[in-house]
């Protein structure tokens, strides 16, 4: 066949076009002959009419509304992967974020006002989080923003708040480049140069001199942990005998891990997310690679135990607190999120936890919710007693507490060792 | 040697599914002269069948001796439930595909081509994001249709691993080709897709019912898209909705590659885009996975504008 307009009816083109022709002619005529199209289109404007009155009429509600809101509550948005790739970072953090945020309020919320939590879902995607931070600022008033675990995302949110002068919060981004956006930027965990440094030190400690680094090209978090590793792990006398790379949503590994089977290391460090890192472990040993991964605090998703069963066993990562820690503060916490979700509450959900309090302790001693004296407040924060550890933020506004070391016994997270900075 | 060996049994697990799926874009536009761009999304739809089905027939087929007394003990084992498995996400797939065709596609026909094309790439979008809808956007953990062990004398005779997982993938794409090139080349309905394919108005008048028959294309199509979703799974089980957006562009790549319309050259290309991109990622790095990919397919459009396999006169089906 070589026409293609033949295929079908056997017409050539041109007929199908004078069809059309005919066609719209038809509706021409049947307009002025019918005269009850003109009747629906006449109705139609009438309904316009109406949707612009209704609509005048919600507008004006709404204002009424967002006037009465702004004096007896603190609005402060969130902003978290609740669908998604990450979902099982940003379910958790949330989660967290919100029972903070329950429990401030059940206490007589910050200076005499509710706070109110606006909570946004950027569906793991890059490009929502700037959508969501302009909507907050424009038309929720927010006096702070609460997020991302992601690095990735925190990038994308925190240009735009620290030019409009809103502090924000992030509870889990590791990333150095998160906090150095700006003045108005913190975060109340550790950084990757020491859970990277962290990861290194525990390796050679176990006695592996040869590992290989496998990581997400397209996430600024594992780049930034494997670099800092590799530097800390040279320097101290390790060598990295193969580096190999994949991209987020990746589901075949086979090739990578093969390569770096042919290179006989003592362990892998792969500082990715829990989705990719549990398809790793099963197709390690699927290929029979019998040496322990290693990784980061992206690991935490139950995900990485439901996919990668049996095959993560006995790898190692770094992480920000374990819930088998026996300390009044985290027991406190364990026992209270419990009871309302009914789950063991993973570092991500502690990390919201200590987000939303590090925020509500601010407002407190600022006294008021203006972006700068709030700004100072969140900054001047010391020796905070959160949930993750004792937080002092800096001078780059990060925070500075040990890190854990836990490991995957028995398809659960369970706990090994405290590192201190 | 054996590293090399290993990637190119690595690369025959990722290639059976793009050929699988190769399939059926290479299909329909032989009969059609169009490409399906929906179609990676029935693929996605094929896994999330499995996944839902999997826990109910599994269990169900394993048990079925207790109560029913004439099924016989060699079909009580996990295998005859992972048959059953890929046997009924090959049903939904096949009845997705001929419903997008009658509802979608059929009215469009007498239309230009290119309303065709768009709408396909409507109903892509569709299946997309009402499968966010319906499954939930979180990747989901596909069960496990078999206990997963490796052949122990490879390894120790050649230092090569090779899992029962790998050489069920690879059967059953082999087997599912074999059984196409059988119902196209020595069936009634074969001879009519592909007298459809050479011309479709004296196919017509030689009494076949062309509608009949590009549904049947649509369902066989859709059903070998179905089992490319389930032998995804297995292999890599984590599956979501929007899966089926890069590996149905690789597997359309694929059928471009051995020449579109041609079946054998579909299986070809898809087998080829695997190696490519096994071998570029085990021996270079994966940031050129994708370019390599895509230039080794411009490099053979250039030489051979019909693709590998593809000729003037071409078996179309």
């Amino acid at each position: 066949m070589d026409s293609g307009a033949t295929i079908q009816k056997g017409l050539p083109l041109k007929s199908t076009k004078w069809k059309n022709f005919e066609g719209s002619l038809w509706q021409l005529k049947s307009a002025r002959r019918f005269p009850s199209i003109r009747r629906i289109t006449h109705k139609g404007t009438n309904m316009v009419k109406t949707h612009i009155k209704t609509l005048v009429f919600l507008a004006v509600m709404a204002m009424g509304c967002a006037a009465g809101r702004a004096q007896d509550e603190i609005i402060v948005g969130e902003f978290a992967s609740l669908t998604g790739g990450n979902a099982s970072f940003g379910q958790s953090s949330h989660k967290g974020t919100e029972l903070a945020v329950e429990e401030i309020n059940a206490a007589g919320g910050v200076l005499g006002k509710k706070i109110k939590l606006i909570t946004e879902d950027d569906q793991s995607l890059a490009g929502q989080p700037a959508t969501i931070m302009r909507k907050f600022i424009s038309s929720d008033k927010v006096i702070a923003v609460l997020g991302e675990v992601a690095s990735s995302k925190s990038l994308e949110a925190a240009p735009i708040c620290q030019s409009n002068k809103i502090p924000m919060i992030s509870p889990a981004s590791t990333n150095p480049k998160v906090t150095e956006v700006g003045d108005y930027i913190f975060r109340v965990c550790f950084i990757d140069p020491f859970q990277g440094t962290v990861g290194a030190k525990f390796a050679l400690g176990r006695g592996w001199k040869n590992v290989a680094v496998l990581t997400d090209v397209k996430q600024d978090y594992c780049k930034g942990l494997a670099e800092f590793f590799k530097q800390a792990f040279e320097k101290n006398g390790g060598k990295i005998v193969k580096e190999q790379s994949y991209s987020t949503g990746d589901k075949d590994f086979k090739a990578q891990i093969t390569s770096i089977k042919a290179a006989k290391p003592d362990a892998i460090y792969v500082p990715g997310y829990y989705g990719e890192v549990a398809l790793i472990a099963r197709q390690a040993k699927q290929l029979g690679l019998k040496v322990p991964l290693l990784g980061g605090d992206g690991w935490v998703g139950d995900s990485l135990i439901t996919v990668a069963g049996p095959a993560i066993e006995g790898s190692f990562f770094s992480n920000h607190y374990s819930e088998e820690d026996k300390s009044p503060v985290i027991q406190d916490f364990v026992k209270k999120y419990k009871a309302k979700y009914g789950s063991v509450p993973d570092a991500m959900a502690a990390l919201g936890y200590d987000s939303a309090n590090i925020l509500a302790d601010a407002i407190k001693r600022a006294g008021t919710t203006d972006g700068e004296k709030l700004r100072n407040a969140i900054a001047a924060t010391k020796d905070y007693k959160a949930v993750t550890g004792t937080i002092t933020l800096d001078e780059h506004r990060n925070a500075t507490k040990p890190a854990v070391m836990m490991t995957v016994k028995d398809g659960k997270f369970s706990y090994v060792d405290t590192v201190s900075p | 040697m054996t590293e090399f060996l290993q990637q190119l049994i690595n690369s025959l697990t990722l290639g059976s599914i793009y050929a699988l799926i190769a399939l059926g874009y290479t299909m329909i536009y032989g009969v059609l002269r169009f490409v399906n761009f929906a179609h990676g999304d029935v693929f996605m739809v094929g896994s999330f069948a499995g996944y839902y089905i999997a826990p109910y027939l599994v269990k169900g087929i394993a048990e079925s001796g207790r109560h029913l007394p004439f099924v016989p003990p060699f079909a009580q084992n996990s295998y005859a439930g992972a048959i059953a498995v890929l046997l009924f996400a090959m049903l939904v797939c096949a009845i997705l595909g001929m419903v997008t065709e009658k509802v979608a596609y059929r009215p469009l026909r007498s239309r230009p081509r290119l309303t065709m094309l768009i709408t396909a790439i409507g109903v892509s979008i569709f299946l997309e994001y009402f499968g966010q809808f319906l499954f939930g956007a979180d990747p989901k953990s596909f069960p496990s249709l078999m206990d997963m062990h490796s052949f122990d004398w490879m390894d120790t005779k050649f230092g090569l691993t090779v899992t029962n997982v790998d050489v069920t993938i690879l059967g059953v794409t082999l087997a599912l080709l074999f059984a196409l090139r059988m119902i196209v080349m020595k069936t009634k309905i074969g001879m009519a897709m592909r007298a459809l394919s050479v011309n479709p108005t004296a196919c017509s008048l030689m009494g076949v019912n062309n509608d009949m028959v590009i549904t049947f294309t649509f369902g066989l199509g859709s059903a070998l898209a179905g089992a490319g979703g389930i032998l995804y799974g297995t292999a890599y089980p984590s599956i979501d909705p929007l899966l089926g957006v890069n590996v149905g562009l690789k597997a359309f790549i694929a059928a471009v590659l051995g020449g579109i319309g041609n079946i054998p050259g579909a299986a070809l290309g898809g087998f080829l885009i695997g190696l490519i991109e096994t071998m570029v990622v085990g021996y270079w790095s994966s940031n050129y996975r994708d370019a390599i990919a895509f230039a080794v397919l411009i490099l053979i459009l250039l030489v051979k504008p019909t693709g590998l396999l593809g000729k003037s006169e071409r078996e179309k089906v």
